[in-house]
């Protein structure tokens, strides 16, 4: 578990791949349907990039409970 | 989305009806974030919309909205203000709805310097009509309409509201979605006419016929042809070639000659 945690709502996402090509530590990857699922929750940094960049409103970026390793950029305040 | 920002979507409505990748999904979430930031009594907010894909954006908030007729959302906008001067006014519009059809209401109401928040979904093109020619059109572009490339120059809407009197400007793109939270935020405080320009990508009318990409790919054409208008300033006109001001263009409270801070 990284320092942030991914959701993907599978009822909202089209598959348009902006978190796909965007996401600097590649979390994401295609599902068999042309949606996204989380693969690599682990490596989450917690940058937001794809929950403010998704069109679609779908992805969710929490921050990890506290006391967990790394931590070094947990989500800024919105 | 995080999730204290759900309460601003009518999640019966969701999906939304945008194609895949496009940037009016990011505007709605920033503007979401703007409204959520003030803190503002949802009660005290209403949003008028005129018609288009921008227009949709209307029915997906859980707010007091109005989905008008074509160009006509400002005019709408200045009676709800009128009525209730307590309400917070927000319009949302498309590029062709803003300059085209609605251009007079546009000016008119800068130049009335009325009270409302005017976001204009600039996706240089008709989206939801098949991709035909708008007002903010870049040059040369590929449209239905422009099959050999759009002929004539496009508006530059920051410098046109600015010259009809808005007292607060901004223009910011889906990419820069903090620039074009925090350009909402101050837009809806400040007490007249506000405009932001919302510059979007629409992938499946715009980015096909000119072979710009997917929609990440239209992200990153906004990341690298768009600076801070302070940095625009100090480029020489080498290198201001290709590339766009975007930020804060103008506030203040004096109407008249405006000035331009960047020419």
């Amino acid at each position: 578990m990284g320092p942030a945690v991914v959701h993907v709502n599978e009822k909202r996402c089209k598959g348009c791949g902006i978190c796909l090509t965007l996401c600097p530590r590649r979390v994401f990857s295609p599902d068999e349907r042309g949606k996204v699922k989380v693969s690599r929750a682990e490596r989450c940094a917690g940058c937001m990039i794809c929950d403010n960049l998704c069109p679609d409103l779908a992805i969710t970026v929490y921050p990890a409970k506290e006391g967990r390793e790394g931590g070094q950029s947990g989500p800024p305040a919105v | 989305m995080q999730e204290v920002l759900e309460e601003y979507l009518r999640q019966d409505m969701l999906p939304h009806m945008w194609c895949p990748g496009c940037g009016n999904g990011i505007v709605l979430h920033s503007l979401i974030r703007a409204l959520h930031d003030l803190a503002l009594e949802r009660q005290k907010v209403v949003v008028v919309a005129g018609i288009g894909c921008a227009g949709r954006a209307a029915g997906y908030l859980n707010l007091d909205t109005v989905h008008s007729t074509h160009g006509r959302a400002l005019a709408f906008a200045t009676g709800v203000k009128l009525a209730n001067p307590d309400l917070s006014v927000v319009v949302i519009m498309g590029d062709g709805d803003a300059a085209a059809i609605g251009g007079n209401h546009l000016i008119h109401a800068a130049r009335r310097d009325i009270d409302v928040t005017a976001i204009v979904f600039n996706n240089s093109i008709y989206g939801m009509t098949g991709g035909q020619q708008s007002p903010l059109t870049p040059e040369q572009s590929i449209t239905t309409t422009a099959p050999g490339g759009t002929a004539q120059r496009p508006f530059d809407l920051p410098q046109l509201a600015r010259g009809a009197g808005a007292g607060f400007v901004g223009r910011a793109t889906t990419f820069h979605h903090d620039l074009l939270t925090k350009l909402i935020r101050d837009g809806v405080v400040h007490p007249g006419f506000a405009l932001v320009e919302a510059i979007t990508y629409c992938p499946t009318a715009f980015g096909r016929q000119n072979k710009m990409g997917s929609p990440a790919e239209g992200l990153r054409w906004q990341r690298d042809h768009f600076v801070d208008i302070s940095k625009y300033l100090r480029l020489s006109d080498d290198d201001r070639k290709g590339k766009q001001p975007m930020g804060l263009v103008f506030q203040g409270e004096e109407t008249g000659l405006p000035h331009y801070p960047y020419n």
